[in-house]
């Protein structure tokens, strides 16, 4: 088994562990990012970014990758699509194993596996993926010119996708589990006003059926418990996202009841030389400025705690 | 031109001429949009562990990629990219919407393994 030294290793390669990893390479740590998908995280999920100060207009794939370019400018070793087989957070000398073979150690651990989207975890949504169920507006949107669509969340991306989707789709019909929105209120006020869009409160999802492609959605409407079948051609979801923290379950770093790793102010989880950062944390808002501020502020404060051991 | 580091298909001629000269080719049909760049991300991982497939990526809103889209196989593919596994010319798979490396790795291995 290979095994290779670090100061520092950096698990996830979103905005988050991306700074942390120009910052500390660029403090002339030896740095590892390693990823077990694409790096940039959830920003290459983003097609249009435009409130990430000083940049005006980019795309998530076009920042994700000047950010990866600066890390590496700095000497920082990045690993993507790998499998994280073991991590062992206790002790002076961390170690990350990968691919079942290959053990990095390092002195500080900073964990940035981000988040994702959340699935409904209904009959037919894992079978009916791209063949009418998606979860990218902006991507599939086309394929659904001229038909009937549903658009399942309450949130901001599930009220500005659905009047996004307004351009192709001849009516959309907005399924939310509660009788109000948690989307902006001018969110809200869009999509009220759009005469293509109706609304299901209160309502849940209960199945996607259909042969090939999807055909139909069975919905529960939470008040009365009535059950009612509606004829769709597609669905989009957006029902928020979760904690990358599987993997951290059972092992000594403390999550709190929704499996967000939980830091003091310092940014150093429950296990000493362990730090977190981005959306994987214990947190309220999740942009990719906030991500940054995170990487920063472990970063730092990895690095100090180096220089004091 | 998507902005990748695959091999592009750049028109119907050059697909008939990839797909009778290789055994094994896999080609992914999209755009550098969310759910297509973690697809050309993977595929750029796998080409050095599997050399005897060749990997491709052709751009979705090309008029030749009617080669892929109108695929049998792709019907009622509502999602992108397309992906499009081939065995001696004859598609042997094909997926819609994103597929992360593990799946892509377990398509490979079930269709393309000595």
């Amino acid at each position: 088994m290979e095994d290779k030294q670090y100061d520092i290793i950096i698990i996830g390669g979103g905005p988050a562990g991306l700074t942390a990893g120009i910052y500390s390479s660029r403090a002339k740590l030896k740095t590892l990012i390693v990823d077990t998908g694409t790096i940039g995280g959830q920003m290459i999920l983003t097609f249009e970014i435009a409130n990430y100060p000083g940049v005006q207009n980019t795309t998530g794939f076009q920042l994700a990758k000047t950010m990866k370019n600066q890390a590496k400018s700095f000497g920082c070793d990045i690993l993507s699509n790998v499998k994280l087989t073991d991590v062992e957070f206790k002790g002076k000398i961390k170690s990350v194993t990968i691919n079942n073979k290959d053990k990095y150690s390092a002195r500080a651990i900073i964990w940035a596996t981000g988040g994702r989207s959340r699935m409904l975890n209904v009959p037919g949504e894992k079978k009916f993926k791209g063949r009418g169920i998606s979860y990218c507006a902006t991507c599939d949107g086309d394929f659904f010119q001229d038909k009937e669509i549903i658009v399942v969340g309450g949130g901001n991306s599930a009220l500005e996708e659905a009047v996004a989707l307004t351009k192709y789709a001849s009516k959309v019909t907005i399924v939310h589990e509660f009788d109000h929105f948690q989307a902006f209120e001018h969110a809200v006020q869009e999509a009220k006003k759009n005469p293509k869009i109706d609304f299901i409160m209160e309502s849940h999802v209960q199945e996607f059926t259909g042969d090939t492609s999807l055909e139909k959605v069975r919905i529960k409407n939470l008040k009365t418990g009535k059950i009612t079948e509606m004829t769709i051609d597609g669905a989009f979801i957006f029902v928020g996202y979760e904690a990358n923290n599987d993997f951290l379950k059972d092992k000594e770093i403390e999550l709190n009841d929704w499996n967000e790793v939980v830091v003091n102010s310092n940014y150093q989880t429950s296990e000493e030389g362990v730090f977190a950062a981005g959306d994987a944390l214990a947190k309220r808002y999740r942009q990719i400025t906030t991500a940054v501020a995170d990487g920063t502020i472990a970063a730092l404060n990895a690095m100090e705690y180096i220089n004091r051991k | 031109m998507l902005q990748t580091n695959l091999k592009h298909v750049e028109s119907e001629a050059q697909y008939n001429e990839i797909l009778q000269n290789n055994e094994n080719v896999m080609i992914c049909c999209g755009r550098m949009g969310p759910m297509c760049v973690p697809v050309y991300d993977a595929m750029e991982d796998l080409e050095n562990e599997y050399p005897n497939v060749k990997f491709y990526d052709m751009e979705f809103d090309i008029p030749d990629a009617h080669v892929i889209r109108n695929l049998p196989e792709c019907r009622g593919f509502m999602g992108l990219p397309f992906t499009v596994y081939y065995k001696n010319g004859k598609v042997v798979k094909a997926t819609t919407s994103l597929q992360n490396y593990e799946q892509i790795k377990e398509i490979l291995d079930a269709e393309f393994s000595n």
